[in-house]
């Protein structure tokens, strides 16, 4: 078909994965070592190296002025496909045709320099993103009037908050105008009231014809910016479609339902390692009105500043219902020396009703500080309101967010 | 309509247009190189003066009054040595910085996408700038000793891009090797540290000839080095024998460098975004 701008046939990508607890990068010791160490090839599983295939064969089709939202658990696939996509890596096998001019967007801010000044730092970042110099010459003013650090123009990036960094950042990537726009979970980014203005700006842009493809956990956001969507798991396509029946079958399947998040390898960051929800009955299940442990294990390879630990529990449309459980290290000290540590947060009487939810948590240092780690939408689990059940009306999911205590009291006033 | 085609074996017949096409890139990211090289510096580009003129000083009293090493047809010896630090330099500075390029910009390959060779070239690229500063020095200094100077200076720019090329090589290299083995990082200083005092820098290459004959200036010439010092000091007169064997075996193992710095750095350059 002509209109076709992205055409993806049977795209692979295959990663080596080291089992060795050793750096990333290997040295060339390890390398030159080799070829003496004598070890049959069928040794090689035993060295470690493990084929993994983060994506096994996967198609689709895309029209020009498509919005189309990529979704599926951590780990499906989908970074790497937006990876491949943007042309970062390279697929193992398969081929991608893609007609037009496409930019991609994976990361706010991507190249700016903490030295150079907010005026340059659009310059060489508006490049970066492959916009010509005229263009954000053009559209500096704009550019600058959508950032708000009009007054620190000619500070270096550095002395910016993260906040005014971000700022400055999508307000360079909203002004791309790309045919084809590949953008990731950006928006979970920045204060409340910038996330509405970025996505104001992402509904103007998918309203304007241009093609978009859009990585997100946040169903809600999907269901106003898409009209389709292709949902991957296990890196392959299991469903694509208008986005209402794809987010609500991938939402009852209840692949969202893993109340555990996993990623123990240790790096120079410091990162989680685990999260774990325990929930009164296995497999995910919780019972309403019962005690609910978070559990989070971390990874500090040095000390910290001091860390900060938030969470907040999102229903289906991942929706936050629950105030941010805060935890700070004035508090409880942690990961002010390096190593594991856990936190574990207690609810006595999780109040959440009936329903599915998943977490967003966020690894920070204080106020200011370093940001770590933001987890979107991880650890599904499902509460269930076993034993408590009303036998003549049903409690039905997304009736309430939460269970109050409540004390009723009963009397007539005229007979 | 413009076509992108994204597979594991791509056709690379537009490899290099492409290159051309994102060269508005190259210039920023060398604009951007630059300008960072001396922000919250006092004095910032007198830097790319005082190193010279310090060495210089170094070895002028260290070889010029100690170990008395003669010059020949009276050239004055800062002159000479000046005449064979600056393309050192100026190549060695090329080599570490490109060498380091690609480690020091990791973010940006994970998270965008160009020509990879972009980087390792700005870097060089970069480097020009400092060169061009301390050529204000040589040309001061032939000014103060009033020294005559041919119109063979017009071949500076030749020779300065021969000094490039040199270093683009194993810079393209070491920056792709550095990118799965990072002892490649320890190498390059020490490589820089060794060339200075291998290269003709402190004396003049007819010195090698002179004790161990025809042979022995040919073997020294595979320091691709040598034939670009040859020719820099040719160009500013403070040299008028040149070797034609020494030019030519230089030139040959730059361009070799060249091929086999491109031809592993495009092997490697679609797999950095995974490694690095």
């Amino acid at each position: 078909m002509s209109d076709t701008v992205i055409h993806a046939e049977d795209v692979t990508k295959m990663y080596r994965l080291q089992h060795q607890r050793t750096a990333r990068y290997g040295t060339l010791r390890d390398v030159l070592a080799r070829p003496f160490s004598r070890k049959a090839p069928s040794d090689k599983a035993k060295t470690g190296q493990e084929e993994f295939w983060a994506l096994g064969g996967v198609s689709f089709e895309i029209k020009a002025g498509q919005v189309v939202g990529i979704i599926g658990r951590n780990g499906a696939g989908k970074s790497t496909l937006l990876k491949i996509l943007s042309r970062i890596t390279d697929p193992t096998g398969g081929e991608i045709r893609v007609r037009g001019r496409m930019a991609s967007l994976l990361e706010v801010g991507t190249g700016f320099h903490p030295e150079l000044t907010g005026r340059e730092n659009i310059y060489l970042n508006g490049a970066i993103l492959g916009m010509k110099q005229h263009e954000v010459r053009a559209r500096f003013d704009e550019i600058v009037a959508f950032s708000d650090v009009e007054r620190f123009l000619d500070t270096p990036v550095k002395r910016y908050s993260s906040g005014m960094q971000t700022r400055l950042g999508f307000a360079v990537a909203a002004h791309l105008q790309p045919e084809i726009l590949i953008v990731d979970e950006v928006l979970a980014v920045g204060d409340h009231e910038f996330q509405k203005r970025c996505l104001g700006k992402m509904h103007e842009v998918s309203q304007s014809g241009r093609t978009v493809l859009f990585v997100s956990h946040n169903m809600n956001t999907l269901g106003s910016l898409t009209s389709r969507c292709i949902h991957l798991a296990r890196g392959k396509v299991v469903n694509d479609g208008p986005t209402h029946e794809v987010v609500s079958k991938y939402l009852s399947q209840g692949e969202a339902n893993h109340p555990l998040f996993e990623s123990l390898e240790r790096g120079e960051a410091p990162k989680i390692l685990r999260v774990e929800v325990l929930t009164s009955k296995p497999g995910g299940l919780h019972s309403m009105l019962e005690p609910l442990e978070f559990r989070f294990q971390i990874w500090c390879p040095s000390p910290v500043r001091g860390a900060c630990l938030s969470f907040e529990v999102n229903d289906l449309n991942r929706l936050s219902c629950s105030a941010n459980p805060w935890l700070f290290d004035s508090e409880v000290p942690y990961a002010r020396n390096a190593g594991v540590h856990e936190v574990v947060c207690r609810m006595p009487k999780a109040r959440l009703f009936v329903g599915n939810y998943s977490l967003n948590i966020r690894f920070a240092e204080p106020p200011g500080g370093r940001k770590f780690q933001s987890l979107m939408g991880v650890c599904g689990f499902q509460v269930e309101c076993l034993g408590k059940q009303r036998l003549e009306y049903a409690f039905e999911p997304g009736e309430a967010a939460y269970l109050e205590d409540c004390e009723w009291t009963a009397r007539t006033l005229l007979q | 309509m413009q076509e992108i085609i994204i597979r594991a074996k791509k056709s690379q017949t537009e490899y290099w247009a492409e290159l051309w096409r994102f060269r508005e890139l190259l210039a920023l990211f060398t604009w951007r190189d630059i300008l960072v090289r001396y922000k919250q510096t006092v004095i910032g580009v007198l830097w790319a003066l005082i190193r010279p003129v310090l060495t210089l000083t170094v070895f002028v009293i260290v070889f010029g009054r100690f170990a008395k090493l003669d010059t020949p047809g009276g050239v004055p010896y800062p002159l000479l040595v000046l005449g064979g630090m600056l393309p050192w330099h100026f190549f060695a500075a090329a080599l570490s910085e490109s060498s380091m390029s690609l480690i020091a910009n990791s973010a940006l390959l994970t998270k965008s996408y160009f020509p990879r060779l972009l980087l390792p070239l700005s870097a060089v690229l970069a480097t020009l700038v400092d060169f061009a500063i301390s050529l204000c020095l040589l040309f001061a200094l032939l000014l103060w000793f009033q020294f005559p100077v041919g119109p063979r200076l017009l071949l500076l720019p030749v020779l300065t891009a021969v000094a490039m090329l040199t270093a683009i090589g194993p810079g393209l290299l070491v920056t792709a090797l550095n990118v799965r083995y990072r002892d490649f990082r320890y190498v390059i200083p020490f490589v820089v540290q060794i060339g200075l005092y291998i290269s003709p820098v402190g004396f003049v290459s007819g010195l090698v000839e002179e004790r161990l004959g025809w042979w022995g200036r040919v073997l020294y010439s595979l320091n691709p080095m040598v034939g670009v010092i040859d020719g820099f000091r040719w160009c500013i007169g403070v040299q008028n024998e040149i070797f034609l064997p020494s030019i030519f075996i230089s030139l040959t193992v730059s361009l070799m460098m060249l091929g086999i710095g491109v031809s592993y750095f495009r092997a490697t350059e679609r797999s950095f975004a995974d490694f690095i």
